[in-house]
């Protein structure tokens, strides 16, 4: 099937089996690994993209589905080579260690953190619990996500 | 010691810097194994037995060869050299020395569920799929063996020639019986832990080809790019024809130190000579891959009336499953650590490990040592409770202190902070936590733990690194550790920066390539800033002598005056010249720009653990952790409150990657504790996915709060110690201890679900 969607900015046009995911496709076709392959199965957030502006797994999204959709992984948040303030609040609060959940856990939070710009801590844990990681314990993502909501200079 | 050599720890050592690898990864710019194609690529996939004990009839691949698509289907008859042996040193009692064996690919029998039978390689993943399934196996099951002390029963079915009997360590000190007999108090406890997964976010999986020099080359997420030697072994290739280039893993915990891809990789490769990929999904990687090995443990402890620990007499058995593995190792780190790090005149430990048809155990995080956390520490507990002394006070009574000789025979050399570790992680949890509802209960428990690091000392371990200025200053490292996300590469770049003076955005590291980069062994054993750091450091101070030797002239000086501070040598009146002019006169002058530094641990001979005689390990890290629950008495739920861990690490290089080792290695701990079980019924894996394998969630857990004490008594760069591995000990047995604080009632299995925790209180009948 031909499927014409918006990846990251810009109109892509793509052939894909009805039964492919926006997984495959992304990884397979267009070569974009931001995504990652972690259960395969929705369970572990490592493949999350943003679909319209809401974070889907995108191993259960059958491409032909997006047709005519937005579809942003990672490295659509960022313009350039500057980082968006929460990659950056990820660095300086070595939220990040091996990185595989990083690219999910990133658009999850910014996500969320758009419908609720002002969070309390419990309220993130809450919003990341469909993205595991299995070697930070979480706390310094935390850390990270509630350093970026009340950054100085936030409006 | 280094810190007198150089007069001060230098100061970006101690700093938290921002990781190298960790600035490519939020910008999803690191490419992992499976991120990567390459034109012409065959992709691989592994044809698995689903019976855990049955002999191989018919074995036809002709329908699958016939399938669109494909290019190869390989079998145990195609692999060159089709058995891995490995030595495992040091097994001196009654089994005899030990050749752990492990198939390739099964030969008329297969031993466990999901053991690989064949290979297919195809055009498209899907097409290799299908094909997969067109492979014809007629199985013939047979009897199999699924328990430990079923497997060393008299009669029960053999799953290897000979005996089920894997290995078997004895440690005997002092008058055991003598002291159980006259003792003010005596307890008595058996615990059980399960099997665990590793649950890496990233399954296995490379991407191999062989490359334009005619060398098989194979990119994949390994803790061990040695590995190399056993794909040509298999390959019956010379092993300088094999390189194995070792990616940024999405995480390892021991469970990518086995070979895993790389061996099929290799053969697909050599036998299509064609690019070939192979990931294995989640539902393989839980089938398919090793476990951590579940213990039952019997403890009778005897205790004076003050409370100190007099004995222990501790019987351990363990399931290897249908491959030895490391498994003979794994229960060796028990066996060492049973009786905690605490000084007990009179120990007998009986360890035994036994092969079963159920999955295969090997390395993961704690390596054998962490078990046995639940069991001595539960026991420490009930003592302290049966003697009315608190949890800090009992620990503190009882630690090992410097000069102290283990039941093994092992002295301890190097200074022991666990009464402050202990007093520090009680008291961080801070005022008690009410009960937020009539039916919870808030309690809290206290577990310490030892946990050696570096390898055993009779593997004369050793690892080496290349460090070298290019002409304009920068610097480039060169080191073939496996970056496993702790950040074990970044920890090098600092300690380069520090000992040659230049800033860490001016030092390039090239890591883990078996062709490319000086081999540093596995990163394993909570080794690699230990072995490699002290590499990299020896390396680094070579090169500075070198530089400031040729500087000396340049300047008029003495070498020994000179310092390398901010890309420039200085004299001490205060000139300076800049690194790139000493750098120019190396050249002119033909001294070299580089050096490659090599570090060997302190290294041993085998040990007879029943005599005592002596050295296991390097050395050890100390640790505690407290923990405040809340136990629903209406459900059993259990929920952790707080969270304080707390460990010397002698010297954090790091301290946010440090306190990243504990929290995460402390959640780790919390779902072995609370949540993770691999279920098997005959040997039969129930739980093959992440929505039946629980692993914590954000939601699952509470916030960990580090204390990093810093003796700087490590064997380490800087008095450095291992943080890898040990935080992940004492979590379940602080919860067992917070658990009994709450309810009064004591939890001896694992994991301490809440349908298991309502049966312990009683809610679910009988």
């Amino acid at each position: 099937m031909i499927v014409n969607f918006i990846l990251n900015g810009r109109p892509r046009q793509i052939e894909a089996p009805a039964n492919e995911t926006l997984l495959q496709t992304l990884r397979d076709t267009l070569g974009n690994f931001d995504a990652k392959e972690g259960c395969n199965e929705g369970v572990c957030g490592a493949c999350t993209v943003l679909l319209d502006g809401r974070p889907v797994a995108s191993c259960l999204v059958l491409t032909p589905t997006v047709r005519a959709h937005t579809v942003v992984t990672l490295r659509g948040v960022q313009s350039g080579d500057d980082l968006h303030p929460l990659q950056q609040a990820f660095l300086d609060h070595g939220a990040v260690q091996c990185g595989f959940c990083t690219p999910g856990i990133l658009l999850t939070a910014l996500a969320f953190l758009e419908r609720h710009p002002r969070p309390d801590r419990e309220d993130v844990r809450v919003a990341l619990a469909g993205n595991l990681c299995r070697c930070t314990g979480y706390t310094k993502i935390l850390d990270a996500v509630q350093a970026y909501v009340s950054r100085p200079g936030r409006s | 010691m280094d810190t007198q050599v150089l007069g001060q720890v230098p100061r970006i050592i101690g700093r938290s810097v921002v990781r190298h690898d960790a600035r490519d990864k939020v910008q999803a710019a690191t490419a992992y194994a499976a991120d990567w194609a390459m034109p012409g690529m065959l992709h691989a996939v592994v044809v698995r037995s689903p019976y855990a004990s049955a002999r191989i009839g018919r074995l036809d691949t002709t329908r699958a060869l016939a399938m669109p698509g494909v290019a190869v289907v390989l079998t145990a008859p195609d692999v060159p050299r089709n058995t891995l042996w490995t030595d495992v040193p040091g097994q001196t009692t009654a089994v005899g020395p030990l050749r752990a064996r492990l198939h390739i690919l099964a030969e008329e029998r297969v031993r466990h569920q999901g053991e690989p039978v064949a290979l297919v390689a195809a055009e498209t993943l899907d097409q290799a799929r299908a094909a997969a399934e067109a492979v014809e196996v007629e199985y013939e099951p047979c009897p199999g063996v699924f328990d430990p002390e079923a497997a060393l029963a008299p009669g029960a079915p053999l799953v290897h020639e000979g005996t089920n009997l894997l290995a078997h360590w004895r440690v005997t000190r002092g008058d055991v019986e003598g002291a159980l007999a006259s003792a003010a108090t005596v307890v008595e406890g058996e615990y059980r832990t399960q099997f665990v997964d590793s649950s890496y976010l990233e399954p296995e999986s490379g991407v191999a080809w062989l490359d334009a020099d005619g060398v098989i080359t194979i990119r994949v997420s390994t803790q061990v790019i040695e590995h190399f030697r056993d794909v040509a072994e298999v390959l019956a290739v010379p092993q300088n024809r094999v390189r194995v280039i070792g990616t940024y893993l999405g995480g390892g915990f021991g469970g990518k130190e086995d070979v895993t891809v790389e061996v099929y990789l290799g053969l697909l490769v050599l036998r299509t000579g064609r690019p070939v990929k192979m990931v294995w999904s989640r539902q393989e990687s839980l089938l398919g891959r090793a476990k951590r090995h579940p213990y039952l443990m019997h403890y009778r402890t005897a205790a004076a009336s003050t409370g100190e620990i007099l004995a222990h007499d501790i019987t351990l058995v363990s399931d290897a499953g249908a491959y030895a593995y490391l498994s003979a190792l794994v229960l060796l780190y028990s066996t060492v650590t049973a009786a905690g790090p605490y000084r007990v005149p009179s120990v007998r430990v009986d360890a035994r490990v036994a092969y079963t048809n159920n999955p295969p155990t090997s390395a993961m995080r704690g390596f054998g040592a962490m078990q046995m956390v639940f069991g001595y520490e539960s026991q420490v507990d009930r003592v302290a409770r049966a003697r009315g002394l608190d949890p800090v006070r009992i620990r503190a009574l009882n630690a090992l202190r410097r000069g102290d000789t283990l039941p093994v025979g092992q002295v301890i050399e190097t200074h022991v902070a666990l009464p402050e570790l202990a007093a520090r992680a009680w008291a961080g949890l801070g005022e008690p936590s009410r009960p937020r509802a009539p039916h919870l209960r808030v309690g809290r428990g206290l577990a310490s733990n030892f946990q050696p690091y570096g390898r055993i000392v009779w593997l004369h371990d050793w690892s080496s690194a290349w460090v070298g200025f290019e002409m304009d200053g920068s610097l480039v490292v060169r080191c073939g550790a496996p970056d496993v996300g702790g950040g074990q590469a970044s920890s090098l770049c600092q300690i380069a920066a520090a000992v040659l003076g230049v800033e860490l955005e001016r030092v390039t590291i090239h890591i883990s390539d078996s062709a490319l980069t000086p081999l540093a062994g596995t990163t394993t054993a909570s080794r690699q800033l230990y072995m490699s750091g002290n590499a990299v450091l020896k390396a680094c101070r070579e090169l500075r002598e070198q530089i400031l030797g040729v500087a000396a002239t340049l300047l008029g000086a003495e070498p020994t005056t000179l310092t390398l501070v901010d890309n420039a040598a200085w004299a001490p009146d205060g000139r300076q010249l800049p690194l790139a002019d000493v750098l120019r006169q190396c050249a002119r002058v033909g001294v070299p720009r580089s050096h490659l530094g090599v570090y060997h641990a302190p290294a041993g001979e085998p040990v007879d653990l029943e005599r005592g005689q002596g050295k296991v390990f390097p050395d050890y890290t100390f640790g505690a952790h407290a923990v405040e629950v809340e136990v629903d008495l209406e459900t059993g739920q259990v929920r952790v409150r707080k969270h304080v861990a707390a460990h010397d690490v002698g010297r954090a290089i790091n301290p946010q990657s440090v306190a990243g080792q504990i929290q995460g290695g402390a959640v780790q701990g919390l779902g072995y504790g609370l949540m993770e079980e691999i279920l098997l019924e005959e040997g039969i894996n129930l739980t093959t996915s992440f929505a039946s394998y629980l692993i914590p969630s954000a939601a699952d857990v509470a916030d960990v709060e580090p204390v990093i004490l810093e003796s700087g008594e490590g064997l380490g760069p800087f008095g450095a110690r291992g943080i890898g591995e040990p935080p992940i000990g004492p979590p379940a047995a602080a919860l067992a201890n917070a658990i009994a604080d709450a309810t009064g009632v004591r939890v001896t299995t694992l994991p301490i679900t809440a349908e298991r925790m309502a049966r312990a209180l009683g809610l679910l009948g009988p």
